[in-house]
């Protein structure tokens, strides 16, 4: 019963979306009040019936409903609960779900956080959200229907891969989606630009905060997938340059790009085209993410639910909203003239700088990742475009980018003076030389990588203490940090956690130990400066799993510092066995084990990593959302959004 | 309810007793002790060999890191080919050879793939010259723009100021 309100719920989001897409456009056309305001109820209705649909969804999975087709198919009545409502998305139907879900959540938000929207640009940002949407209601409905019925219930089912019954896993998509669907909000608001012909400061500070939100949540959702990549896939990789971790990377770099070029719209009426072209772009790539996942075209870890009728409706989709704007962009771009003027070595250039370098990275990501199948397609060569190439092709730009940055953030708007800025950033500048020469000479492996990743995430950190430093001027009245800006100390915290992250990345990469070899119970051993021990092996059963689990003593200097458990699961129900690495998280190093098969001659394989800065990398990236979220706060946000009150702060509903 | 209770677990508890009767494969790990060579100059070249090569039944996982048999078959293809005496260049040919160019992880450089390879500098040096030419043009654009309202803006504001 409840499934099937949840069924007819989904079916009348379509409709209202389909209501919603049609009549504020006309409205906003026509200059009809009516017809526009239809806008907003419709928002929030389309919002509460996929919520209703969705909660009927999570409904069928929690009490393990087998006569669900989805539930067979991905859930066991012994899995744990929080598995059990993570299933809801760990599949394509849920998962889609999932995403109309966050899609009509933006359009409610922007509905009622739209109130200081002049009536024909919020009509018509709704009215192209919600044809988003009326494509993807049709593609669940139509396709990928989660509510599909058993005729005959089986007994169990048929249990959730393993690989996702995970913590870190169950809220990797959310996150993602949240940031991927995030995007489709300043889509709608160029798009709506384009059509209103009009894009000003003001524009450019409605579609800051989405961009900025999205980016957040994106930061914080590809952080979660790469940090499970790390400790579950059991040899400590964090990056592999998959087709699909590609697919949310490229929105990550557009989106940090556009939320760059926003600010010289808000501030300075300048990089208008550019700045809607890479609006609409940022949710092109999340579109076509979602198809490389969806197709099956790339095959990936990730790809599920592979089926090329599901993919053409995608392809069509993409085709269609990509197509579309960029048609209309064509028409229209002309008709925004720059306003601002401003100097060769001024803050603007510095953002045009950060953008051609981001939009660069991401095209390089981009040709890589396509590569392969426009090879087979065009030249008739299977090929494969790997870690290697992207390690090749595209760090130089990030590290151009690291270069540049603390210098380019400092910049003042018009213009700017360098002089000045390189003698306030000399004591970052010797400081990251310094770092270089120290690692330089200490290191042992004489890769350059450590130390110019070191040498970069120092510079970039003393860079943004420089810069909020500098904020406080020749006073030295450091009370006076406090009352800076959120924007500014969001820029300093965000930008820094850029540079810990280059740091973690390259300290990885350059200094990571290894030891592989048959470990004898009782026996010690030595990695690097620590002594490791295997004590016991011992078997265990967990909820849906049998478990081989070692007893691990790790030594340094004679004192244990860390007793860790590495097991071996084996899911009998999905017939997959997975690794847990144990690892002792440390803020220079992880010391990361991993257990494998009893030899027949005695003893256990062991794997053993040392894993210098490894935290470094999700430390990072928090700072980075942290920075993001910071300037999130800022005043002008705040009050830009409770300009006029016209609908009772209640904030975001929590799901 | 409870009865239904039950009988899952008895269930779960088939499920488990089935599944220690069958042979489940274990996660073979990635590289295994026996497979190392003992010559650790060696070994460290069949390392960075193998990081270069692709898991043919995989999904873009190289043979380092996959578990697969056939990484596997191919790491000892590796070592061998190495004991052999051959060049890292003769490895990866002879395994060019037999799974042709699907199995490189880095893409060669012939072909049409130069394409590949120049996109990202070629799009890089045409987006610096085509900023720098906006830049140019808006350090010299006649500040006199900024003041002054179009016309349209002229009406909005008297409609404002009226309303």
């Amino acid at each position: 019963m409840i499934t099937e309100l949840g069924h007819f719920a989904l079916i009348l989001a379509f409709l209202v979306a389909c209501v919603q897409a049609v009549v504020p456009m006309v409205g906003a056309q026509k200059r009809w009040p009516g017809w526009m305001a239809v806008a907003e109820p419709a928002a929030t209705a389309q919002f509460l019936l996929v919520l209703l649909s969705f909660a009927a969804l999570t409904h069928a999975f929690v009490t393990s409903d087998f006569s669900l087709r989805l539930v067979v198919m991905n859930s066991h009545s012994a899995k744990p609960m929080l598995y059990k409502i993570s299933g809801v998305w760990g599949n394509h139907e849920g998962s889609m779900l999932l995403w109309v879900l966050i899609l009509a959540l933006f359009g409610a938000m922007a509905a009622w956080f739209g109130g200081n929207l002049p009536p024909s640009l919020r009509a018509r940002v709704l009215g192209i959200q919600a044809m988003v949407g009326v494509a993807f209601y049709a593609f669940i409905l139509f396709t990928s229907n989660p509510f599909l019925r058993l005729a005959v219930p089986p007994f169990d089912g048929q249990d959730l891969n393993p690989l996702l019954q995970d913590p870190g896993l169950a809220f990797h998509p959310p996150f993602l989606y949240l940031g991927y669907v995030g995007l489709s909000i300043c889509f709608s608001f160029a798009a709506a630009a384009l059509i209103e012909g009009r894009v000003d400061a003001a524009w450019g500070r409605w579609v800051r905060p989405w961009t900025l939100l999205s980016w957040v949540f994106l930061t914080i959702g590809i952080a979660l997938g790469s940090w499970w990549a790390y400790y579950e896939l059991g040899w400590g990789g964090f990056w592999f340059w998959d087709p699909v971790e590609n697919a949310s990377f490229m929105p990550w770099l557009l989106a940090a790009a556009l939320l760059h070029s926003a600010i010289v719209v808000e501030k300075r009426e300048a990089l208008k085209s550019w700045t809607i072209l890479l609006a609409i772009l940022a949710f092109s790539f999340s579109l076509i993410g979602t198809f490389i996942v969806r197709s099956g075209v790339l095959t990936s870890v990730h790809a599920f639910a592979t089926d090329p009728e599901r993919g053409v409706f995608i392809l069509a989709i993409l085709v269609i909203f990509t197509g579309g704007s960029l048609t209309l962009y064509a028409a229209r771009a002309g008709v925004m003239q720059a306003k601002g003027v401003f100097g060769v070595v001024s803050r603007e250039s510095a953002l045009v700088a950060n953008n051609i370098l981001l939009a660069v990275a991401c095209f390089v990501v981009f040709v890589g990742t396509l590569w392969p199948l426009v090879a087979e397609m065009l030249f008739q060569r299977k090929l494969s475009v790997g870690a290697p190439f992207f390690n090749m092709a595209f760090t130089p730009f990030m590290v151009l980018l690291g270069l540049l940055l603390p210098i380019g953030s400092m910049l003042s708007w018009k213009r700017g003076k360098l002089g000045r800025i390189f003698r306030q950033l000399v004591p970052a500048m010797l400081l990251a030389l310094a770092v270089a020469g120290l690692f330089w000479t200490i290191q042992t492996g004489r890769s350059l990588m450590g130390p110019i990743g070191l040498a970069l995430g120092t510079w970039l950190v003393a860079g943004s203490v420089t810069d909020i430093l500098s904020r406080i001027g020749q006073s030295r009245d450091y009370r006076r940090l406090l009352r800076l800006p959120r924007a500014d100390w969001g820029k300093a915290v965000a930008h820094a956690g850029l540079g810990v992250c280059m740091a973690g990345v390259a300290g990885l990469m350059a200094w990571q130990q290894e030891d592989i070899r048959v470990a004898q119970l009782g026996e010690p051993f030595t990695v690097g400066a620590y002594e490791i021990e295997l004590q016991d092996v011992q078997r265990v059963q967990g909820p849906n799993y049998f478990s081989t689990m070692g007893e691990v003593a790790v030594r340094e200097d004679g004192r244990e510092i860390a007793h860790l458990y590495p097991e071996k699961r084996d899911y009998p129900v999905a017939k997959m066995p997975t690794t847990e690495a144990a690892i002792d998280y440390r803020f220079l190093r992880d010391v990361y084990v991993v257990i494998g098969d009893q030899q027949t001659a005695g003893g256990w394989t062991m794997r053993v990593y040392i894993k210098p800065l490894a935290n470094w990398i999700w430390g990072g990236a928090i700072l980075m959302a942290l920075g993001g979220l910071l300037s999130l706060s800022d005043r002008r946000f705040r009050v830009a959004a409770g300009a006029r009150k016209t609908v009772p702060a209640k904030g975001v509903p929590a799901e | 309810m409870t009865g239904l209770g039950m009988l899952r677990k008895l269930a779960m508890l088939l499920a488990l007793v089935l599944a220690m009767g069958t042979v489940l494969p274990g996660p073979v790990l990635a590289v295994q002790p026996d497979e190392m060579l003992d010559d650790p100059a060696l070994e460290a070249r069949a390392r960075e060999l193998s990081k270069g090569l692709r898991c043919l039944v995989c999904q873009n996982e190289n043979i380092d890191d996959s578990n697969a048999s056939l990484a596997r078959d191919l790491r000892l293809m590796v070592r061998e080919r190495l004991v052999a005496g051959d060049s890292d260049e003769e490895v990866v040919a002879f395994l060019v050879d037999r799974y042709g160019e699907f199995v490189l992880l880095q893409p060669t450089t012939g072909g049409w793939n130069w394409l590949l390879w120049a996109a990202g500098p070629l799009l890089f040096v045409l987006a610096v010259v085509t900023g720098g030419i906006y830049i140019r043009n808006r350090s010299r654009a006649a500040p006199a723009t900024e003041a002054g309202l179009t016309p349209e803006e002229k009406a909005r504001l008297e409609e404002i100021l009226k309303g």
